[in-house]
């Protein structure tokens, strides 16, 4: 077998006093990825991601499908954050099609887009939790977690991918009791996000590992077109919900949460206040909610106008966009799509190079890299 | 390929934005300009000089995308980046997209990666997608394809789908 970007595929001395290590791709924490890390004693002076196991071809697989047919393979990229993946896809064609969705739809996709967005950061805390050593924040968010998983089900009836938002609007209204629940679920959230603060985020253990390691300068952030958490926790306030409102962000209340320090530390707050937030996001949709249709009806094989559409949404873990080529068919001539694990990869060899062996988990996740979504 | 309306009301920046392609001559076509999105073409010799003028007098410090288009029917390749700003004021919302288009028999183009840092990954990706090289960028090996891959691009028009019989 070739030995491909990086060097070994297993540990390998190649120095004196230089050793070469394979992280990933069976790796526990990593996921479907690898990268090899080169280390000087406790060091760590070179590092090569190697992504791509699970590159599925799902831009080649949208040619071959119909709009709509294409919704739930696109959303199994990213089963964190199914709404977001779909969401500027369903954007960009409606945009070729002519066709404006419904206030209702829009507001129902910003409920089903945050609560995602908590669901995403659940799992993300949990794996940080247990890259940092601390298994009972492996147990908790995975617990919480199925509250709003939950939640999602009652609006999207299945628990992970829902196939929601499609184009012409969301592909069912929510119940009547959804407000009720959801309401007492954030009520016992916000309680509970107290206690993650206190025992987590706040511990002095955690503050150890985290501070001042993994420093990305805010110029560098810029330049290095990184996105979402890492790039808010790097002192820039860009989100694309301010930067360029969809649905109706605009009419809500809500801050940009950005950090000075640069370091997994502010990463990691960063996904805290969100989650805080999402919430706030919630309640004020379910205050304003107005009543109406979810959907404009449309014809499975709906045909777009030729030209080209590039929709993009704030998903969980930063920017996501969707470039798309229409010839006028029923099908998308070109589909690119642009996912922010992609984008913060750039960070990775940039991070920990310089860092230690034993900061190298806590580098990593705090990028909330999804090597599916990555690979697409 | 563009389907806007003849005459979309622009806000200033965009407005400006097209002022200062206008003063670039030949050198830059303007494809589409509507709110928040401008797309415009240039040639691969002039690619280098325009993305400069874009970072440096536009303001467009990132690389949001890179996108690779077959069109068989011209014989040409597309490869379209597009740049976001996070300095410039009041640009946020916008993406600016340069198109260039390059012959399928002969798919050369310079790289950009010592303007725009950001633009490696999405170049390395765009060149074993469509097969189009990036010249002058340092590292140009597999990225998401598997090592074994020994078949076309597969973003390419000509690539099947295996097991698929319906024209994609």
């Amino acid at each position: 077998m070739s030995m491909g970007v990086g060097s070994a595929f297993s540990t390998e001395k190649i120095s004196e006093d230089k050793m070469s290590i394979s992280v990933g791709p069976q790796h526990p924490g990593a996921g479907h990825f690898r990268f090899t890390v080169t280390i000087d004693g406790d060091t760590i002076v070179d590092c090569v991601p190697d992504p791509g196991y699970v590159h599925r071809g799902a831009e080649k697989q949208t040619e071959y499908r119909s709009f709509l047919q294409s919704i739930p393979m696109l959303e199994r990229s990213s089963l964190t954050d199914v709404t977001n993946i779909i969401m500027p896809f369903s954007m960009a064609a409606e945009e070729l099609m002519g066709i404006q969705i419904p206030p209702r739809a829009q507001y129902l996709r910003m409920i089903m887009s945050e609560n995602q967005r908590i669901l995403s950061h659940l799992y993300w805390l949990g794996i940080q939790g247990i890259f940092l050593g601390h298994s009972t924040v492996f147990m908790w968010p995975l617990g919480d977690r199925e509250l709003f998983i939950d939640l999602g089900q009652m609006i999207g009836g299945a628990r992970i991918t829902y196939s929601y938002a499609i184009p012409g609007g969301v592909r069912n209204d929510m119940p009547d009791d959804f407000k009720d629940r959801a309401l007492k679920v954030f009520d016992y959230f916000e309680a509970r996000l107290k206690d993650y603060e206190k025992i987590f985020f706040n511990n002095p253990l955690v503050l150890k590992r985290t501070q001042d390691v993994g420093v990305l300068p805010r110029a560098e952030a810029i330049k290095l077109g990184v996105v979402g958490q890492t790039l808010r926790a790097s002192g820039v306030k860009s989100d694309t919900r301010i930067d360029e409102p969809y649905n109706f962000y605009k009419d809500l209340n809500f801050e940009v949460p950005t950090y000075e320090s640069c370091d997994t530390w502010a990463r990691c707050m960063v996904h805290l206040v969100e989650m805080r937030q999402s919430m706030d996001i919630m309640r004020q949709c379910l205050e304003k909610l107005p009543q109406g249709p979810v959907r404009v009806k449309l014809s499975p094989q709906q045909r777009a106008q030729a030209g080209e559409a590039y929709a993009r949404v704030e998903a969980s873990r930063g920017a996501l966009s969707f470039h798309i080529i229409s010839e006028g068919s029923t099908k998308p001539y070109r589909v690119k799509i642009s996912v922010p694990s992609f984008r913060n990869l750039i960070a990775l060899p940039r991070l920990l190079i310089g860092s230690h062996v034993a900061d190298m988990p806590a580098i990593y996740w705090s990028l909330d890299y999804w090597p599916v979504e990555a690979d697409r | 390929m563009s389907t806007t309306p003849a005459q979309p009301i622009l806000p200033d920046e965009e407005k400006s934005i097209l002022d200062f392609f206008a003063k670039l001559g030949e050198r830059t076509k303007v494809v589409f300009a509507k709110p928040n999105r401008i797309k415009i073409n240039v040639t691969r010799e002039n690619l280098v000089e325009v993305t400069k003028f874009v970072r440096d007098e536009l303001k467009f410090d990132h690389c949001t995308n890179v996108t690779g288009t077959d069109f068989p029917k011209d014989k040409q390749l597309e490869i379209t980046y597009h740049f976001g700003s996070i300095g410039g004021t009041g640009l946020r919302r916008i993406i600016l997209a340069v198109a260039c288009r390059v012959p399928s028999t002969d798919p050369l183009l310079p790289s950009i990666i010592d303007l725009y840092p950001s633009v490696n990954y999405h170049e390395r990706e765009t060149a074993e997608m469509i097969g189009c090289v990036f010249q002058g960028h340092p590292n140009l090996s597999r990225l998401l394809l598997p090592e074994d891959w020994t078949d076309i691009p597969p973003m390419l028009k000509a690539y099947r789908l295996p097991g698929r019989l319906e024209e994609g």
